[in-house]
């Protein structure tokens, strides 16, 4: 990726949201004081490119020169940052169609939990959101998901970037079985073309300290990442993730093969991890999804088989006083 | 078989009777022995020939399978001389073609496994199955129309080229194979981290499948190692020692057994036994640690 590797901003931006444990940042990071909380905006200091202007932040995916930018910082809006906007998203596969007329409004620095029957469509959405889902032979999207306020299926957005913006966690973890634990969590910066060793070693020991995996691994960072126990590989995918530094973070049912306590230590990393990240989190689990979210999406399938959104709301409202029929029937167990 | 039927589902008659073997049981269990024997001796014959053929290029090769054969020159009727230019000319002309081959099969597979529609994909293969396929006389010739008419010259480049076309395909093949094993899961792994396609395919994709990939590869040499056919119209072979004249006609150990096998001089039928010897021994060792490997591999 020559391409990216001449663009100077880009280390620093999208690692930005990341500065745990008051480590001293690295001189490519001087966005790093940028706290996620809202209103907490980082002042333009050094290290920003100078079109940056006040108070407007620019979109990782909008950092740098070249083709796939965002229109400029513009676009961003203030206020947000993870901010999630989904209208009238309809998801094709051929042409049936998976996902009909979803609005969805994900907000950052919380948990949104998507739940509902089986092949209603979650992970679908899930991969819509980060466009994963056009890499399936013959998957189209129509309607509009906005991050900050830009239309992430725009003309001028490259998916590639826009991935870097929207970390996926998977169902199974998937570590390279090529590489060992530490080229795992750096395999997001190395494909694409960040060698500097200081940098490298700066974001593998931030991005597995904040995956809760530091101190289980930090001695055995050359062995090879398939060693570790399958609670520890999710969590190693998870910190993988997190070194491109995402502003948004995709679960797709992250614990679900994992045992109890693997499972536990995942939802307490949730937890943690939405003080800076938004988070969408796919489960089977209604227990999950209640201990876990802060607002909880209800899905399910319509007679054509399309899934569609039945409900959005708090979740505890959900789980205990939804607004819709079939959500109270969902939650309660009498379906699905 | 009729001891197996409960005797209640054959009513009227006591369990007994039906135990006992009749005369269509014993010719029955006959035809079984029969069948099982015949298929036994199919498999031994399918074996045979490979221990046959061991014993007797070993029995032949073992004497003339020395120091002077892989070291000296060869010299007229075969007195004193030994296969070097030979060895020396494989030396040269099997790598190059791997050289050549190996990036062009493996980039093929890669684009089949990554890129290309399953029609192109579906295409692509089948060519790649028919060039296997195709005698490696008719490429020898295609080649010497190719690369040594217009230079009016033997040359062992048009050897190498000969033999790169019959590997390519071999290549391509075990590549690919190798690569449908790599799961999907860590494509979509790569791809969610903002890592390009080209970048997956090579650092994730092809990564993983490496090992199966070299193994294709070292098997296509062993092919083409042996191959006598594509090089007889172009490295043409050569008495001399050539090493580094890639445009003058080269010797290549299947061409020294293909000579010296035709010769009615008993030295130099010795040293054909002994070049079919180390041929035979390298294509065996290479066989041998490949397939050792990809066998221990799987059964873990």
């Amino acid at each position: 990726m020559a391409i990216d590797a001449a663009q100077p901003e880009t280390p620093g931006a999208p690692e930005g949201r990341q500065n745990p444990q008051g480590r001293p940042p690295p001189e490519t990071e001087e966005t790093a004081v940028a706290g996620h909380a809202p209103g907490v905006r980082h002042a333009p200091g050094v290290g920003h490119s100078p079109e940056l202007r006040p108070g407007v932040q620019r979109l990782p995916i909008a950092v740098g020169p070249g083709p796939g930018d965002l229109t400029d910082g513009a676009a961003a809006s203030e206020a947000t940052a993870g901010l999630l906007e989904v209208r009238h998203l309809n998801a094709y596969y051929g042409t049936f169609r998976a996902i009909r007329d979803v609005d969805l409004s994900i907000r950052p620095n919380a948990v949104t939990a998507l739940i509902g029957p089986s092949g209603c469509g979650k992970t679908t959405f899930l991969r819509t959101l980060n466009r994963m889902h056009e890499l399936v032979p013959g998957a189209t999207v129509q309607g509009t998901i906005e991050l900050d306020g830009v239309d992430v299926y725009g003309s001028n957005i490259d998916p590639v970037r826009l991935r870097r913006v929207m970390g996926m966690v998977f169902q199974r973890p998937s570590p390279f079985p090529t590489m060992s634990i530490y080229d795992n969590v750096v395999a997001g910066l190395r494909l694409t073309g960040r060698h500097q060793r200081s940098e490298l070693d700066a974001v593998v020991e931030r991005s597995l300290r904040r995956a809760a995996l530091w101190d289980e691994v930090k001695d055995k960072l050359r062995e090879n990442g398939m060693s570790l126990s399958g609670g520890q590989q999710q969590r190693l995918c998870i910190a993988r993730a997190l070194a491109v530094g995402p502003e948004v973070l995709l679960m797709d049912e992250p614990a679900s093969a994992l045992d109890p306590i693997a499972t536990l230590r995942i939802e307490e990393l949730i937890a943690e991890l939405k003080q800076s990240y938004t988070i969408v989190i796919v489960t089977h689990n209604m227990q999950q999804a209640a201990r876990v979210s802060d607002r909880t999406a209800f899905l399910t399938m319509g007679e054509d088989r399309a899934g569609y959104l039945v409900e959005v709301d708090e979740t505890s409202r959900i789980f205990t006083n939804p607004r819709e029929r079939l959500t109270e029937d969902y939650v309660s167990g009498r379906f699905g | 078989m009729s001891q197996g039927i409960p005797s209640s589902l054959v009513a009227g008659r006591p369990a007994a009777a039906l135990l006992v073997r009749t005369r269509a049981d014993r010719r029955r269990s006959l035809v079984n022995s029969a069948f099982q024997g015949v298929a036994l001796l199919a498999a031994v014959a399918c074996v045979v020939p490979l221990g046959a053929l061991v014993t007797f290029v070993v029995m032949n090769g073992a004497g003339a399978l020395n120091l002077d054969l892989l070291t000296r020159p060869t010299r007229a009727l075969g007195l004193g001389g030994g296969a070097a230019a030979a060895i020396l000319g494989s030396l040269q002309i099997v790598p190059i073609a791997a050289v050549i081959a190996a990036p062009i099969g493996v980039l093929a597979a890669l684009y089949t496994v990554e890129f290309s529609g399953r029609r192109t994909a579906t295409l692509i293969r089948f060519a790649a199955d028919v060039m296997v396929g195709i005698p490696s006389i008719l490429i020898g010739i295609f080649a010497f129309a190719l690369f040594v008419l217009p230079f009016h010259q033997f040359n062992a480049l048009a050897g190498s080229l000969a033999l790169a076309i019959i590997m390519v395909p071999v290549v391509m093949r075990t590549t690919e194979e190798s690569l449908r094993l790599v799961p999907g899961s860590l494509r979509e792994a790569s791809l969610a981290l903002g890592v390009p396609m080209w970048r997956t395919a090579l650092s994730v994709v092809l990564r993983t499948g490496l090992s199966g990939v070299a193994a294709g590869l070292m098997l296509a040499v062993a092919r083409a190692a042996g191959e006598t056919a594509p090089l007889i119209f172009t490295a043409f072979g050569n008495q001399l020692i050539n090493v580094g004249g890639l445009g003058k006609p080269m010797d290549a150990l299947p061409l020294f057994i293909f000579v010296n096998a035709r010769q009615p001089y008993e030295a130099q039928n010795s040293q054909a036994w002994g070049a079919a010897l180390l041929l035979l021994l390298f294509v065996l060792a290479v066989n041998v640690i490949v397939r050792g490997r990809a066998g221990r591999r799987n059964s873990r």
